[in-house]
């Protein structure tokens, strides 16, 4: 807190500094008239030592907050901060381009009837103005390289969050901590038995030992009437007493599948469901997890279940797919 | 019986669940009145159009009559919150008869005994994927997670043992009574959220917020760019 504390104390001096009464300097260089007679023309060559340092003193403190911001990225630190550092560097370069077009770059009222610019020989004192722009400012260099390391800092600022996405996913998807025989435990870590999944519950079971936050962790295990389930040929053994198993994780983009729909008494309503509450995908637990609606494109893995001869809830092998949202290629996996 | 109520008082007579007789009779007559078309005379219900009562109990018979979800004009329908169709009376006369047929008891919970930061812990692991952090409902696939804030204590814990309509049951050994109490506590609390000043748009949460923010905000980015966009015309 004391850092942003002292931050916004740095903004208000520097305001004030911008407030402050300017000392007498020379006056601005007016010339009136214009290169061609007869039309009202001005220009204002209002450069002064002062106005330079300070606009270069604007650009190096926007790099400055810049380079901050890449600093905090990399310390992890508070994200308030980081939106701080990085609203003061764009600000600051705002400030200073804003202050160089009003101070340094001379400034000229002309008016000029549109038919004339056509004419070829008003273009070149048209050019000679524009070529003259710099007029009157001393420091050349310095603005430049500051505007320069300004604008370099800010682009490395922006750029440099890249480096925040994570690992390369590669093979880590297809290996998840189920193995043959791992046991089955609740939230509060203690094994999971046939009686702890009563018909009618949804109840979230991890691997015994692993990473609950991995994600091909989680699953959710429910309890189906055994001869209402309808699971693939192949996976007939995989639901003991009608418990079945499948990932958390939705298959359409990763969010945990947090709604489990049970009708009480199915003639009058919906089938069961499992659905995610992101954007409703349901998925049906009878069939394999078979997708019933919503923007899935692709069944839910499911785990095989095993009953150990405690009664406890062992896996009887990997996941039936990928787990986690689906992406290109997925189904060659 | 009739003599009797002659005797003793005319007006309460007019009434069947009067209370000068057994409970259970009065409930069954009541039930025969306007249950048994769909439950069936003898609460074996019908089948595709209502379950059976029998071994249902109190709890479900209380839930669904003090909540106004039963009577159902059509059995297809979601059954919603409503106010209920039966006196108080009533309600107790037709909880006892279906009471008689078996079933669990009305759950008896004390809020005050639960502690609300542990109740909140577990409503958002279990109900809000459905009925959302504050408890002001939303949609499940197929039906309508209803919200929360006019539940009583009784009412929150019997629908957590039921699981009425799509919602799933949570048995004691999911949710012990301690549980149970905590997050009725927090349920109660949901009534009167903390409210941290500004709009809080009914606390439906930060996402909905941030669309309401960026909504007002792009609307006045609009005007202001419109304004200057005016002032910069000769």
């Amino acid at each position: 807190m004391s850092r942003v504390g002292r931050a916004l104390l740095l903004v208000l001096l520097f305001w004030r500094g911008l407030r402050a009464p300017r000392p007498p300097g020379p006056e601005p260089a007016v010339e009136e008239g214009g290169p061609e007679e007869g039309r009202p023309f001005r220009r204002e060559v209002g450069a002064q030592r002062r106005d330079e340092l300070l606009v270069a003193g604007l650009l190096l403190a926007s790099a400055a907050a810049s380079a901050a911001f890449i600093a905090l990225l990399f310390a992890d630190a508070d994200p308030r901060l980081l939106g701080l550092s990085l609203a003061l560097a764009v600000g600051l370069l705002g400030a200073a381009l804003g202050l160089a077009s009003r101070r340094l770059v001379p400034r000229e009222e002309a008016i000029e009837q549109r038919p004339r610019l056509a004419h070829p020989e008003a273009l070149p004192p048209v050019r000679a103005r524009l070529g003259s722009v710099g007029q009157g400012v001393s420091r050349r260099g310095l603005l430049g390289a500051a505007g320069v390391a300004a604008g370099t800092a800010l682009a490395a600022a922006v750029a440099v969050p890249v480096t925040a996405l994570g690992p390369a996913v590669g093979e880590s998807i297809a290996q998840t901590p189920w193995r043959r025989g791992r046991r089955l435990v609740g939230e509060n870590g203690k094994p999971l038995r046939a009686g702890d999944i009563p018909a009618g519950s949804f109840v979230t079971a991890f691997p015994e030992g692993a990473d609950k936050r991995e994600l091909g962790s989680a699953v959710v295990v429910v309890r189906e009437d055994p001869e209402r389930l309808a699971l693939p040929p192949e996976r007939q053994d995989w639901a003991p007493l009608g418990i079945v198993a499948y990932s958390k994780i939705c298959t359409h983009a990763g969010c945990a599948l947090a709604m489990y729909r049970q009708p009480l008494y199915e003639p009058t309503s919906d089938q069961p469901g499992i659905a995610c509450p992101c954007h409703y995908s349901v998925f049906d637990p009878r069939t394999g997890g078979t997708v019933l609606a919503g923007p899935a494109a692709r069944s839910l893995p499911q785990l095989p279940l095993r009953l150990g001869p405690g009664g406890e809830l062992r896996a009887g092998g990997g996941f039936s797919g990928p787990i986690g949202p689906s992406w290109w290629g997925v189904r060659k996996t | 019986m009739l003599a009797a109520c002659v005797a003793v008082a005319l007006p309460a007579c007019a009434s069947p669940a009067s209370g000068a007789a057994d409970p259970v009779g009065q409930g069954r007559a009541l039930y025969i009145e306007s249950c048994a078309g769909c439950h069936g005379d003898d609460a074996r219900g019908r089948h595709g159009q209502a379950p059976a009562l029998l071994g249902v109990g109190a709890q479900s018979a209380d839930f669904y009559l003090s909540t106004g979800r039963m009577p159902l004009a059509d059995p297809r329908a979601e059954p919603v919150r409503s106010p209920p169709s039966y006196t108080a009376a009533e309600r107790r006369a037709l909880v006892a008869y279906v009471a008689s047929l078996g079933g669990p008891r009305v759950p008896r919970v004390d809020p005050g005994r639960g502690s609300i930061a542990e109740g909140q812990e577990l409503f958002t692991s279990h109900c809000a994927g459905c009925h959302q952090i504050v408890g002001r409902g939303g949609v499940v696939p197929g039906g309508v997670a209803p919200a929360l804030q006019e539940a009583t204590p009784q009412q929150i814990a019997e629908a957590v043992r039921i699981g009425p309509y799509l919602m799933p049951a949570f048995p004691e050994r999911q949710i012990d009574q301690r549980e149970l109490e905590s997050i009725a506590r927090y349920v109660l609390s949901t009534r009167n959220p903390p409210n941290r000043g500004g709009w809080g748009i009914g606390n439906i949460g930060p996402i909905p917020e941030g669309m309401v923010a960026w909504l007002l905000a792009g609307t006045a980015l609009l005007l202001v760019v419109r304004l200057l966009g005016k002032r910069a015309e000769p």
